[in-house]
């Protein structure tokens, strides 16, 4: 009964979604209050469905209810039980379920959290949500069912695949997910201002809070799942470029733009029309990467003109929403009043130049992801575009965002100062010039990676520049100086905090060119020189997990003589589907990671192994936490803004003492 | 859970969805005007720019030009349209629209995909089920287990092989039995059993240890029929075709008269002799190449004089051996059979006409 009640919630959203996606519509554009009315508690209804559905799928892949195909084909009675847990959306059904319970998620809070809004752009706005939903939802219910039973079921299930059995499945798609469908919001607004034919002062700041959530997600399911192929990879990589990677990579940069446009909008009321075009963009992306990873275009052209039901059903969808959206801004965006002017040096001016690098990169990455996928089906031929492409273009466009992003922030709204920027960049830059030298001496070739971390150490301590010049006066007792720094606006935090966290990440990178790397075959008692360690390989024990068998190898990192750390680097053999994985053995040192692979037992015992020594490596997903937790700051600021110019003519004694509103 | 309960909680769920629908509509309100909410957002603006003034954060000059700036945007805002009142008739089109829309949609999608006849089947709920509820697969589970941890029993065993060629595990059927005969020895039906799932389990291929466990169960019951058959199969397979022939042969002469085997014999025998099958008795026989022809028409019509001098009431013995002697080239045997017959059946006048025709039919004057 749990099951097919969670089947039938299911069906009743997508019912309650498509009623959502028409009398609120009509309410909205024909200002009929009842039917407005009608959007907030459905929005809530329908999530508490999905719920329910969700809740019943994954009892039944707990209860190992082998009635259920999805249960069948991706759980196994033995597999532990997180992995039961996370196995829910580890495969195609369960994981468009975890869509659209997200976008139940983001439904419902909006209905919640949106009470002071206009009620005819709140009523649009979620008439565009139950747009989607229905798409969605009608597409699982179609083509990809989790729901789908067996007459005779089977008492044993086919197992989760053992490269998803590890906690990243758990946290790494969620958290995409919800970066994802986050960008939904922002879209839903933007089509909302689209078919309400104007944008409000209040509209920017409605969308602020869903446009920051989303980018927090979605950087931190980026990271996520780049720290995951690394380890579970065993490659010691940590971006391959891959498709997958890029149709995530892709959104977020959208969104990144996204974010700084919107700031722009919120405060300066300008570059209305630009934003919503992103807003548009950034989920189009989005729904692009979800139509290829999941329609099977990646694995190759062929493979999905042959079994093209749920391609064509994800392509129907992406042509209906990104097509009409893009119809909807054609006919209205006209209609849309602009305002606010700014000087070409401004922080509007800087945010116009990050937005066209950041536009530029994705369409590079676009290009790079999608050009392969366009040729093959055009010509047969199979061709791949692999890092060199990306590095030679990708690269050279985030060099000038990287040296722009702390001139941006000391720029002042409406017109700015570059000059005056620049020198008080002075110590930044010095300080960059003076770690890179030093690290080009210490660490010697590659001096790109030198010229890198000097680059890094300029974005870091520039990031905090503005924010220090607002507090350091000289003269002003750190009483004071801590009171000016508390009474700092959370966004001005927020935006230095995330702009280091680029600064860090980018560091992260470029110590990998100082990276070792050693492949080698091991035994037992063997003591390997790898960088600054040595490790000591102490014995090979077998260990077997609940659903697998594996052979762990003990090792000691030394440093010296003194035992710093133990790694035990695994190979594990998972028996219902007759896989092998390999686990790494990780340590992080000051920053920097030792990273052990081993591959299968040798005919003589022996085992090879790959040995690396990251230097900083952590810093590249470090980097990426503390981006997030800027955008959680300057989310905790809820402040509402207005940017208005600094005066140029300002009496000195009263200079330091103000603090523009943020 | 008995299904009526599950539409309780069905038409609960739908009730609950229209609700969220309809009680919006019945309860309308005027909403939040958009020029209501835009004053409203000017107000905490001025408000928040006065507080940043008092804690110092901005200078009253920079709040002077932020709150121009705020009313500048609310100015711009002229000419908004204002709420007005709910038409009847649009809420009441909407109210029927919902309450078709949403059962319409809920339940006629859910009777194309649902399954409601089908219960919940948790894994421990199977397995814990009394036996006599107890689905196949979760049974067979049960004695798995049971057997993992009590590898010598051999009533499991026995047990498990048929239901797992039932359900098309011959490979798992086969180890049951070797455990069987390991455990309580070997009789023809066990080792015949063997050999037969270790040829299913190898798609029909009769492997040297097949063809072993057949030789077994025909040492032990030499009138079985299919380790005879089997072991043809072998020979065939081995493309020792004359092997194949003889046992063959040997199993059709054997074969009692009304054997449904047997006609699968004779088609395979057929089609090994590379002449197509004919159902009739002779069939198998004309399949023979010439000289074996002879023998083992001889031979079958040996066996079935001997038959008919016990027992004359078999017309159809009678037809076929009349015919044999034909095709034997023995017209004076065929005529003394005819006359013998004409004996036994003197008294059943159909029998009398079929015989007739017959002779008729072969030139065999009365």
């Amino acid at each position: 009964m749990i099951v097919e009640t969670g089947h039938y919630a299911l069906v009743l959203a997508l019912a309650l979604s498509i009623i959502q996606s028409l009398l609120p519509l009509y309410g909205g554009l024909r200002r009929e209050p009842g039917l407005m009315a009608i959007a907030p508690p459905v929005a809530i209804m329908q999530f508490v469905l999905i719920s329910i559905s969700f809740a019943s799928l994954t009892w039944a892949h707990v209860a190992s209810d082998f009635s259920l195909l999805n249960v069948v084909e991706n759980s196994h009675s033995t597999k532990p039980m997180i992995y039961k847990i996370s196995g829910v959306w580890g495969n195609h059904e369960g994981s468009m379920l975890l869509w659209v319970l997200i976008l139940g998620v983001f439904g419902a809070s909006m209905a919640i959290f949106s009470r002071g809004m206009p009620s005819d752009l709140r009523a649009l706005t979620l008439s565009v949500q139950g747009w989607i939903g229905s798409a969605f939802l009608l597409f699982i219910l179609l083509t990809s069912n989790p729901f789908a039973r067996l007459a005779r079921p089977p008492i044993e299930g086919q197992d989760l695949n053992p490269i998803l059995q590890d906690p990243g499945l758990a946290i790494h798609p969620p958290l995409l997910y919800l970066g994802y469908v986050g960008l939904s919001m922002t879209f839903s607004f933007a089509a909302a201002a689209l078919l309400a034919g104007r944008i409000d002062a209040s509209w920017a700041r409605f969308v602020r809070p869903w446009t920051l959530i989303a980018w927090i997600f979605l950087t931190l399911g980026i990271a996520m799942g780049s720290y995951w192929a690394y380890y579970t990879l065993g490659w010691g990589g940590f971006w391959f470029w891959d498709p997958v990677e890029n149709s995530s990579l892709m959104p977020w940069l959208a969104a990144t733009a996204l974010l700084h446009s919107a700031s722009v909008m919120e405060k300066r009321d300008a570059l209305k029309v630009w934003t919503i075009f992103l807003a548009i963009l950034a989920f189009s992306l989005s729904l692009l990467g979800t139509f290829l990873v999941r329609s099977g275009v990646l694995t190759s052209v062929h493979a999905f003109a042959t079994d093209p039901t749920r391609g064509v059903f994800i392509l129907l969808i992406l042509v209906f929403f990104i097509g009409g959206s893009l119809a909807l801004f054609a006919f209205r965006a006209s209609a849309l009043r602009t305002g606010g002017i700014f000087a070409p040096i401004s922080r509007e001016g800087a945010m116009v130049l990050n937005n066209l690098l950041l536009t530029t990169s994705c369409a590079t990455v676009f290009i790079g992801t999608l050009y392969p996928l366009a040729l093959e089906a055009l010509t047969e031929e199979k061709i791949s575009v692999g890092p060199p492409f990306f590095n030679m273009t990708f690269g050279p466009l985030f060099i000038p965002i990287f040296l722009a992003m702390p001139i941006g922030q000391l720029l002042s709204w409406k017109r700015g100062d570059l000059l005056g920027a620049a020198q008080r960049l002075t110590f930044a830059v010095a300080l960059g010039c003076i770690g890179g030298l030093a690290l080009a001496a210490w660490r010697g070739e590659p001096f790109l990676a030198a010229i890198a971390a000097a680059l890094a150490i300029y974005l870091v301590v520039g990031s905090f520049v503005d924010v220090a010049g607002r507090i350091f006066v000289r003269g002003a007792s750190a009483g004071v100086m801590l009171a000016r720094a508390t009474g700092l606006p959370r966004s001005a935090w927020g935006t230095a905090v995330a702009h280091a966290g680029v600064g860090l990440t980018l560091l992260g990178l470029a110590a990998t060119g100082w990276g070792i790397e050693k492949v080698q075959t091991i035994r037992p008692g063997d003591q390997i020189a790898l960088g600054p360690w040595s490790l000591v390989v102490k014995s090979f024990e077998p260990r077997d997990g609940s659903n697998f068998k594996a052979l762990v190898v003990h090792t000691e990192i030394r440093d010296g003589n003194r035992l710093v750390a133990e790694i035990e680097p695994a190979r594990r053999l998972f028996s219902t589907r007759q896989m092998a994985t390999s686990e790494a053995g990780i340590s992080t040192l000051s920053f920097g990671q030792v990273y052990v692979t081993v591959s299968e037992q040798n005919p003589d015992g022996s085992l090879d192994a790959r040995l690396y020594w990251k230097p900083l490596v952590s810093l590249i997903w470090l980097g990426a936490l503390v981006m997030s937790f800027g955008g959680l700051l300057s989310l905790s600021d809820r402040r509402l803004r207005i940017g208005v110019a600094r005066r140029a003519q300002r009496k000195p004694a009263s200079a330091p003492g103000s603090v523009p509103a943020e | 859970m008995n299904p009526p309960m599950l539409w309780v909680v069905f038409a609960a769920l739908t009730g609950l969805a229209l609700l969220s629908v309809l009680w919006p509509l019945l309860r309308a309100g005027r909403g939040v005007d958009r020029a209501e909410s835009e004053v409203a957002f000017f107000n905490s603006q001025s408000e928040e720019i006065a507080r940043d003034v008092e804690r110092g954060l901005m200078t009253p000059e920079d709040a002077a030009l932020s709150k121009a700036e705020a009313a500048r945007r609310l100015i711009a805002l002229a000419g908004a349209t204002e709420a007005r009142p709910q038409s009847k008739l649009a809420s009441r089109v909407a109210i029927v629209a919902a309450l078709i829309l949403v059962p319409g949609i809920g339940l006629g999608l859910y009777r194309l995909i649902g399954n409601p006849g089908v219960p919940d089947q948790p894994l421990t709920a199977r397995l814990a089920a009394p036996p006599e509820q107890m689905d196949i697969n979760a049974a067979l589970a049960q004695i798995e287990k049971h057997l993992a941890q009590n590898p010598d029993d051999a009533r499991g065993y026995e047990l498990v092989a048929p239901v797992y060629m039932r359900l098309g595990r011959a490979a798992d059927a086969a180890k049951a039995l070797v455990n069987t005969i390991r455990l309580t020895g070997g009789s023809a039906q066990k080792y015949d059993a063997l050999g037969e799932a270790l040829v299913y389990a190898a798609n029909g291929k009769v492997s040297p240890e097949a063809e072993k466990a057949f030789e077994q169960a025909a040492a032990a019951a030499p009138e079985m029929p299919q380790p005879q058959f089997f072991l043809g199969l072998a020979a065939e397979q081995r493309g020792d075709l004359d092997k194949a022939r003889e046992t063959w042969g040997n199993l059709l002469a054997k074969a009692p008269p009304n054997a449904d085997w047997a006609e699968m014999v004779r088609k395979r025998l057929g089609a090994i002799s590379g002449v197509a099958p004919d159902v009739s008795a002779g069939g198998a026989i004309a399949a023979l190449p010439p000289q074996e022809r002879v023998a083992a028409i001889r031979n079958m019509v040996e066996g079935l004089a001997a038959k008919l001098s016990q027992n004359g009431a078999d017309l159809e013995g009678w037809l076929r051996i009349v015919r044999a002697y034909v095709v034997l080239n023995e017209k004076d045997r065929a005529a003394a059979a005819l006359a013998d017959a004409r004996k036994s059946f003197a008294t059943d006048p159909a029998g009398l006409a079929q015989l007739d025709a017959l002779a008729r039919e072969l030139g065999l004057g009365g």
